[in-house]
């Protein structure tokens, strides 16, 4: 199968969707604590983005950061551990949903400072090229990161240093509940043109439509092109986070959700396939995320005694806090 | 014997580390021409590609060099104002010091942040002239303030080693000590070093201040007898070697240009009040609370930690107990 196959999207897609939805049922079980922030409905994002990469290739994700991590090839049930804190997980415990990292497919981290990964990613991408490795990068941000100076300091150095990084906004209108209108002077991809660069605001509804807008930058970036930003057109249908499950927000008509309901990835992607591929790839992943529960749920939290480990890679000790 | 002044040392560390290891490389603004003149003649021989002058984006830069470490780079970066550092904190704390925690020992973030010039420029008032190396050291950053030019060299070649980010302050007070320097080797980090010994009282200086100490010592001469310990790595601490003077001293004198609240000074006799039962009540001479250096000259030396303040705190606490 190659990446641009419908199926192979179809299947991340649904992977995210399904994964968060149990996630979801975890919280309510007071299984992962500090709950999470649902990537429901904006799964075609890091799908179609993703399925334009190599796995060689860096990316960074956000707070909303479970589809990234899953899209890029984490494995669902280490992934599944970590959001519930154990030993297992991708961070052995140390991360949870908002730093969940995973170096061997190239996820530098999802990153719950707004804005901040942008550089980081920038400058990783530009050490591994500077050693000759052919990577691009890859770096999810919300409408709300547009704001935050330090990510339109990263813009400036990728663009003048030609950093092959594609700047991803995820902009599903909200940055928790202020709208986009009510925040972003001027237009978001005009940000970057600003800077210089290619800029295009896509469906992010259509995983497809993703991949393609993905890909063809991609494809200039790995010709020597500088970086480039996606807008991708979105909505989140649930919450911001899982709290306002209990504490009902009132900022989005209920109109407007449903309608936005009405163009949901899992389904756009899902229409493309055959009855039954459909039903198999369902099938197969009902059953990753069987196991990958079950996986979590066995596996042993970490040992207190271990809490400070890896705060230092030199081997330092910190002091402990008692008496 | 050669002289060597405190900013060539630095200079020479930058070299050699660039030297023998090709993944160091520096960043900074105006460093191409080496405006803070530590990084003269670096271009020439390393060329531009491990030179790199950038934009005035810190908040970027030190995040970029972040993201060059988890790639295995081993960026340097030069920064031109103490109060900077500031602006950075977020980049240093929020992601360089907490990724290989967050990331269950994933990564490492091999950074060294260079500060030539910190504490007072004199003249500089009150937006350059910051010391906050006690903010690294109580976030637990891996904080150095060599004194002398041997230190500098082998601090900083240190630093640029070590698999953490490390933040190398570089006292404007010391960057014109010139001392006669045989053999650079590198300095562990976390190892303080007696400077003077002595047997009626410690007292810790740190950075410049060290330089101070030992000329109030000298004139202490014939009343007290002063031993000056020079913590040179203020995160992680030397206690060992702190608490072995002490307890041969029984007194404590700390001298610190950091603000007085929450000033490593605080630290230093927090712990030993902790560990060694002392003679008398231990002192500390430090800016006051929430210090911002005024500009004019007498202004600022006056809320810089002085000699005579020290002198005081030193025979106060030998006529105590
Ligand atoms: C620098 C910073 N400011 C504030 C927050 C708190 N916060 C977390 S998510 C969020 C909204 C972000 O909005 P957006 O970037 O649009 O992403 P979305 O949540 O919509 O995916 C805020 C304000 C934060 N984590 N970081
Ligand atoms: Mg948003």
């Amino acid at each position: 199968m190659t990446d641009s196959d419908p199926v192979r999207l179809y299947r991340t897609v649904r992977l995210i969707r399904r994964f968060e939805e149990r996630a979801i049922e975890l919280v309510d079980a007071g299984e992962i604590v500090g709950g999470i922030h649902p990537y429901l409905g904006q799964e075609g994002v890091a799908a179609g983005v993703c399925a334009a990469l190599r796995p060689g290739d860096l990316v960074t994700g956000t707070h909303r950061g479970h589809g990234h991590v899953l899209a890029k090839g984490a494995d669902p049930a280490r992934m599944l551990a970590e959001l519930c804190g154990r030993v297992t997980g991708l961070n052995r415990g140390r991360g949870g949903s908002m730093h969940a990292a995973d170096f061997g497919v190239g996820v530098l981290g999802a990153n719950a400072i707004v804005g901040a990964a942008g550089a980081i990613l920038t400058g990783a991408v530009w050490a591994r090229r500077r050693r000759g490795d052919d990577v691009v990068g890859a770096t999810f941000f919300g409408d709300g990161a547009v704001n935050e100076g330090m990510l339109l300091e990263a813009f400036n150095l990728a663009a003048l240093w030609r950093v092959p990084v594609l700047f991803v906004c995820e902009n599903n209108g909200y940055a928790t509940t202020m709208p986009v209108d009510g925040a972003v002077a001027g237009t978001i991809a005009g940000r970057a043109a600003a800077f210089g660069m290619p800029t295009v605001t896509v469906d992010g509804q259509d995983p497809e439509t993703v991949r393609e807008a993905t890909a063809a930058a991609v494809a200039r970036m790995r010709a020597g092109g500088g970086p480039e930003l996606v807008e991708a057109r979105t909505y989140r249908f649930d919450a911001h986070h899982t709290f306002e499950h209990r504490v009902r927000l009132d900022y989005r008509p209920p109109e407007e959700v449903a309608a936005a309901r009405r163009r949901d990835p899992v389904l756009i992607q899902g229409d493309r396939l055959p009855a039954a591929d459909r039903a198999a790839v369902d099938a197969e992943v009902e059953a990753t995320l069987d196991a990958a529960v079950d996986f979590a749920l066995a596996s042993p939290a970490p040992d207190p005694a271990t809490a400070l480990d890896h705060l230092y890679a030199s081997g330092l000790t910190a002091r402990t806090g008692g008496g | 014997m050669p002289r060597l002044s405190y900013r060539r040392a630095l200079t020479r560390a930058l070299a050699d580390e660039m030297t023998r290891d090709g993944s160091v490389f520096l960043l900074g603004e105006d460093i191409r021409v080496a405006a803070a003149s530590v990084t003269t003649g670096l271009l020439k021989k390393f060329g531009p590609e491990r030179v790199l002058d950038t934009p005035l984006s810190e908040q970027a830069f030190t995040s970029f060099a972040t993201g060059a470490a988890l790639a295995g780079a081993r960026p340097v970066i030069e920064f031109q104002i103490p109060s900077l550092l500031f602006l950075v904190f977020e980049q240093i704390v929020n992601h360089a010091h907490k990724f290989p925690l967050m990331t269950g020992g994933q990564c490492a973030v091999p950074v060294t942040y260079l500060v030539p010039g910190s504490g007072s420029r004199t003249g500089w008032a009150g937006q350059h002239s910051d010391h906050p190396y006690s903010l690294f050291a109580h976030v637990g950053v891996t904080t150095v303030v060599p004194a002398t030019p041997a230190d500098a060299y082998g601090l900083l070649v240190s630093a640029i080693r070590c698999d953490d980010p490390v933040v190398v302050f570089a006292p404007a007070g010391a960057l014109d000590v010139r001392a006669d320097v045989t053999d650079l080797a590198p300095v562990p980090l976390g190892r303080g070093v007696v400077r003077r010994p002595g047997s009626d009282v410690t007292v810790v200086a740190v950075g410049h201040l060290v330089h101070d100490a030992l000329a109030v010592a000298g004139e202490l001469a014939g009343q007290v007898s002063v031993e000056v310990f020079d913590p040179r790595t203020l995160y992680p601490f030397d206690w060992d070697g702190l608490l072995d003077s002490v307890s041969r001293t029984g007194r404590l004198v700390v001298v610190d240009d950091s603000n007085r609240s929450c000033g490593i000074a605080g630290e230093i006799i927090a712990t030993v009040v902790e560990r060694v039962p002392l003679a008398a009540p231990p002192r500390r001479v430090t800016r006051p609370d929430g210090a911002v250096l005024p500009f004019a000259p007498a202004l600022d030396r006056a809320v810089q930690p002085g000699r005579d303040q020290l002198t005081a705190a030193i025979q106060l606490t030998c006529k105590d107990g």
